[in-house]
């Protein structure tokens, strides 16, 4: 990896990193109203659920986007790209936050690392999503692999949610900081896992799920109509 | 202490909190994008009374939009709709994620996604106002966000509030010290709390105001006027 590739990983996974982030919780926020998150032991088992639902989903899709945006790949791929992530995020509401930190990484990061791969991408699409952003920065002139893209990704699955975690409980942020930490093999595996797929037709690649995710996402959308949520999802 | 130049010569820098200096950095935007003007201030202070009398006052004259940050609820936006000032269409509320202070200015992706809608829904917008959600003393708006920033104290958080200084009450383009009608009730001496202000601030200006005598805010929006009449500088 070359120097350039480590730091634009680390920017991007830095939670001061200015890409709309911090407003997301990943459905934590609907799961403490719920009562299903209250202490770290709870915070550790819903950071394995997104780990292995929604992270490694974008540890996939951010792998083969470092791919493709390094191979010089076109409008047209994007689109379908585009279409097959969508395929695999029946939530409405999680589609809509996973567009929205697209953009604001895209926005940050069209000023950090700009490259002709992502210009490609934002005439596809003018919002798209978080883990094809972060891909094809890192394919693009940020200069890091598929790997280092889908460890991102699944980082961030976790850091934004514990996060969150210990603004609406108050819980001891090193509990909750060690909470994350815990899942280090385990976020390794699923980078391992998402940088073998790269290569493939975005089609063929894996579709993991966590339907409870999809379900607390639907439910924080509707919540937030009539009692207000402080996080966007 | 000194920073180096790169044209050959040092400037002062002055870390003495209570120095007032303006805001060294060119605001960044754009000729043809509304210009963003930032409402800060402490909880309560009156930023949603005086949003509401800048629609009343600049309304007529000017197509403005507003973005709110509340943390809670959607009560400034909805004070807004309610006292008839503003179509609910020309509003926008933001989640700050609990931290009020992040969103208008470590990470501003919020908000600048709240403007561009309200820009999509009304090209002619030439004001955007952007009411952050009540916060301490050292909140102020990102360069990137603002344009021009006011903060909002008031006076019956205390007389002392002047001078404890803090980036907002320092370096904001312009520092209202509102309910000035309520000071001789909380005990608040307004001779204290200009001089202090003004102590502070150097040669930025001060408006103390009270919007129940004066309800449309005629001060700051001759200060709002002056400012859209130089302009959005170019980015
Ligand atoms: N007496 C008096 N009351 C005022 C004045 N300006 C505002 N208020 C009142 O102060 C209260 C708070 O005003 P808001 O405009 O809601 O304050 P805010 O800064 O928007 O508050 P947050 O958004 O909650 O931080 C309201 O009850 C207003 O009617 C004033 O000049 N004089
Ligand atoms: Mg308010």
């Amino acid at each position: 990896m070359t120097t350039s590739g480590r730091l634009a990983m680390l920017a991007l996974a830095d939670a001061r990193f200015p890409g709309g982030g911090h407003v997301h919780s990943g459905g934590l926020e609907e799961a403490t109203h719920r009562g299903v998150v209250t202490r770290p032991e709870e915070l550790r088992e819903f950071l394995f659920g997104r780990l292995h639902g929604t992270g490694e989903l974008a540890a996939v899709f951010a792998a083969a986007a470092t791919h493709s945006a390094a191979g010089g790949a076109g409008r047209q791929y994007w689109l379908r790209f585009d279409a097959e992530l969508d395929a695999r995020t029946p939530s409405p509401a999680q589609r809509d936050a996973s567009r929205a930190q697209g953009r604001g990484t895209a926005r940050a990061g069209r000023v950090a690392w700009p490259s002709s791969a992502l210009d490609e991408l934002l005439a596809a699409t003018a919002r798209p999503h978080h883990a094809t952003v972060l891909g094809v920065l890192l394919g693009g002139s940020g200069n890091g692999t598929p790997r280092d893209a889908a460890a991102v990704a699944a980082y961030l699955a976790l850091s934004g949610s514990a996060s969150a975690a210990v603004r609406l409980l108050g819980l001891d942020p090193f509990a909750a900081n060690a909470a994350v930490t815990e899942l280090g093999p385990e976020l390794d595996r699923v980078a391992e896992r998402a940088a073998d797929t790269v290569g493939d037709d975005p089609a063929d690649l894996p579709a993991p799920s966590a339907p409870a995710l999809d379900l607390l996402a639907e439910a924080h959308q509707r919540h937030h109509r009539e009692e207000v949520r402080l996080f966007a999802s | 202490m000194r920073a180096e130049h790169d044209h050959g010569h040092n400037h002062p820098v002055n870390f003495d909190p209570t120095v007032a200096e303006p805001d060294p950095f060119e605001p960044a935007s754009a000729g043809d994008r509304p210009l963003r003007i930032g409402l800060g201030g402490p909880v309560g202070s009156g930023k949603t009374a005086l949003t509401a009398a800048l629609c009343r006052t600049l309304g007529a004259e000017i197509e403005l939009g507003v973005v709110t940050n509340d943390i809670y609820t959607t009560e400034d936006a909805d004070f807004l709709i309610k006292a008839g000032v503003l179509d609910a269409d020309r509003i926008e509320a933001v989640q700050t994620g609990a931290c009020p202070h992040t969103a208008i200015r470590d990470d501003i992706t919020a908000n600048l996604d709240a403007v561009e809608r309200l820009q999509q829904r009304h090209p002619g917008v030439r004001l955007v106002l952007v009411e952050s959600g009540g916060d301490n003393l050292t909140a102020v708006f990102s360069r990137g966000l603002a344009d021009a920033q006011v903060f909002v104290v008031d006076v019956a958080g205390g007389d002392k509030v002047p001078r404890k200084g803090g980036p907002g009450v320092t370096t904001a383009d312009l520092l209202v010290i509102n309910k000035i009608d309520l000071a001789e009730r909380v005990g608040a001496d307004m001779e204290v709390m200009l001089s202090d202000a003004h102590r502070m601030r150097g040669e930025l200006p001060v408006i103390a105001q009270s919007l129940t005598d004066t309800p449309r805010a005629p001060e700051v929006a001759a200060w709002v006027r002056q400012r859209l009449a130089a302009g959005a500088p170019a980015r």
